[in-house]
């Protein structure tokens, strides 16, 4: 099988004070190259953890965690840097964005950093021509909608042609309509493009519209979603 | 991430918030604009003092009564208590024998004292000195009209006087067409022979108050002394600036012999021209430290203004930094940035001082002169490289801080900051 992520034993404790907080307790999954994936959870189940780990923010305490081949846990800060802008795309719910940069500037971001010089630019028009704003390229971000703005962030995400884009509550902050524009451009794009993408939301309406959804509680894996794949076949 | 990207992002930042980095470059600015004209200011000064000093004469020495060991030196004209042989006429003989002081050109003896002028109604009391017709080449000075003390006055005790400009100006209000005037010397008739260009300021202070009387005259007729050939003062020209050194080994061994000191216990002083720039070099050098050390202190504050804007920059972006580490970013692409957007800060701010350091020296010069003070501030290449070293040193070392706290932030912290 061609996994694109295999979590194994995913421990991440964080320390309060005098006590350590257990924020992921043990928690093994894979994911397959192309597929799309929600991950659920109430608040304090560990999502948000899963998320950071998930995109080599943050290093899980112990367990191991294979991306795209490339066992990330005992990476240093600068290694994790470069994987993060090599293999992982980011849709963030309040989209951040950098005021001071056009979209174009904003979508080459992360090509500055992969030390690319040569095609940036096109590379960052091609991503914005993909998300249908062809015509808003030299716009700033507060001249664009709220749509316009996370689309000049799918852009970003997929510029550097990364393994996975993990969308956090991507639609979080926009009303339902544009919110499924977004959906639906993410999901053309996994269609399209082959990119594994995984969706951390509350929402059941956006889960529905992914392949299978992880489902934390309590920091541990309540169920991986792979027996209702199972159930289906 | 490349160094002009970086510094591009820098500008674009910057920009950004323009009042802001317009006041913090502002600091810098007064920093380094003071340093540059206070430099200024002691250079010009250093110049100032030794170039009038270098006007007496770079080869001229003075001999004075005294040791240098014996406490506080006798001033010229005074009568000191202790066993100090004075310096007489013959001793200025001895000098001035070319077998004997093959580096001494000339040699003028003087005597001073305080006397009162007057003319009219006008009264001054002013130092009178008792020259020989050497003293005119010896001190390098300038008639504006008629002569100066010759043999002949010399030979016939005859009550003649050359005035310094000033010394004109008080008696007559000006300072030309005066020779030919019959004015008194504490009550003694004299005529006026001569008027000396203005000299303006020497190692002395200004020489331009001064009255010119024959030697002999001033002997036998002004000063009373006890020992007829005694002197208070010799003005010894050297045969070149570089024989100074010389000539005053001998100046030293002829009086030495003729006193009959014990080594190391002279019971005179030799003092050379070099002797003053020296004193006076490290006189202005010492003030022109003590100036650029306050501006310095200008910069200072310049600089933990920038630390000050750079912190609250970096509490500002702190998403922007989480942003950016997500993207990829590395601790040095981090650390590039806000160094690069301090360091630029402080440039600016330097080479704007410059600019302004200079503006501000040319405009003291231009006081200075206009109220008749001979003195140009320099802007020297030293003070230019020194402050602009000392403002990016600044703009780095302050941005240090700044940088390495926004590179150390955790991604996923700086992300969930609001």
């Amino acid at each position: 099988m061609d996994w694109v992520i295999e979590a194994r034993d995913i421990v991440k404790t964080y320390k309060m004070g005098e006590f350590d907080v257990q924020a992921l307790r043990g928690v093994s999954f894979n994911i397959r190259r192309g597929e799309v994936v929600s991950i659920m959870g109430p608040s304090g189940s560990g999502k948000s953890t899963m998320m950071n780990t998930l995109g080599c923010l943050d290093r899980p305490t112990s367990g191991e965690y294979i991306l795209d081949g490339e066992s990330v846990g005992q990476m240093d800060d600068d290694q994790l840097a470069s994987v993060r802008n090599r293999k992982v795309g980011f849709v963030f719910q309040s989209f951040n964005l950098l005021s001071r940069l056009t979209a174009l500037g904003n979508v080459e971001l992360p090509l500055r950093y992969s030390g690319v010089t040569e095609g940036r630019r096109e590379r960052a028009k091609a991503a914005l021509e993909a998300v249908g704003l062809k015509d808003r390229m030299t716009h700033r971000p507060y001249e664009l909608s709220g749509g316009q703005q996370q689309r000049v962030a799918v852009a970003r995400s997929l510029v550097n042609n990364p393994a996975i884009i993990m969308a956090d509550e991507p639609t979080g902050n926009l009303d339902s309509k544009v919110g499924k524009e977004i959906m639906s451009l993410l999901l053309n794009l996994n269609k399209d493009l082959g990119t594994t993408l995984i969706i951390v939301t509350h929402d059941p309406i956006i889960a529905q519209q992914t392949q299978r959804v992880i489902r934390l509680r309590d920091g541990e894996l309540e169920s991986s979603g792979e027996e209702k794949e199972a159930v289906q076949q | 991430m490349s160094f002009v990207q970086a510094l591009l992002e820098a500008i674009e930042s910057l920009n950004g918030n323009k009042m802001r980095s317009g006041l913090t470059v502002l600091g810098i600015v007064i920093g380094v604009a003071a340093v540059i004209a206070m430099l200024a200011v002691g250079n010009g000064a250093q110049a100032s003092i030794t170039g009038s000093i270098s006007s007496i004469g770079t080869n001229l020495l003075f001999v004075f009564k005294g040791g240098s060991n014996n406490g506080p030196r006798q001033g010229p004209g005074v009568r000191s208590g202790n066993n100090d042989r004075p310096l007489t006429l013959s001793d200025a003989t001895a000098i001035a024998d070319h077998f004997a002081a093959p580096s001494v050109a000339s040699v003028a003896p003087a005597i001073q004292g305080n006397g009162t002028l007057s003319f009219g109604g006008e009264k001054s009391t002013t130092t009178i000195t008792g020259v020989t017709p050497d003293y005119f080449a010896v001190r390098n000075l300038q008639l504006a009209e008629g002569d100066f003390v010759n043999q002949e006055h010399m030979l016939g005790r005859m009550s003649v006087i050359v005035l310094g400009s000033k010394a004109a100006d008080n008696l007559f209000g000006r300072h030309d067409g005066v020779v030919g005037e019959s004015i008194r010397v504490d009550g003694q008739p004299f005529r006026v022979i001569g008027v000396l260009i203005a000299k303006g300021g020497g190692s002395f202070g200004s020489e331009d108050g001064n009255a010119y009387v024959p030697f002999t005259t001033a002997q036998a007729r002004l000063f009373k002394r006890a020992a007829h050939d005694e002197i208070d003062v010799l003005y010894v020209q050297a045969t070149t600036a570089e024989a100074v050194p010389q000539a005053s080994d001998e100046i030293s061994n002829i009086l030495r012999q003729r006193h009959r000191t014990p080594i190391g216990a002279d019971d005179f002083t030799v003092i050379t021209q070099q002797d003053f720039l020296k004193t006076f070099a490290t006189i202005t050098g010492v003030l022109t430290i003590f100036l650029g050390g306050v501006a310095g202190i200008s910069l200072l504050v310049g600089g933990i203004g920038i630390m000050n804007i750079m912190l609250v920059s970096v509490t500002e972006r702190t998403r922007e930094i989480g942003l950016r580490k997500a993207l990829g970013a590395r601790k040095k692409d981090i650390l590039l940035q806000f160094l690069t957007e301090s360091s630029l800060l402080s440039l600016i701010g330097g080479i704007i001082g410059i600019l302004f350091g200079w503006l501000i020296a040319f405009a003291i010069g231009k006081i200075a002169t206009a109220t008749g003070n001979n003195f140009v501030p320099i802007v020297g290449t030293d003070a230019i490289l020194l402050s602009t070293s000392f403002s990016a040193a600044i703009g780095l070392f302050f941005g240090i801080y700044p940088a390495s706290r926004a590179a150390s932030l955790e991604p996923v912290e700086a992300l969930r900051y609001e």
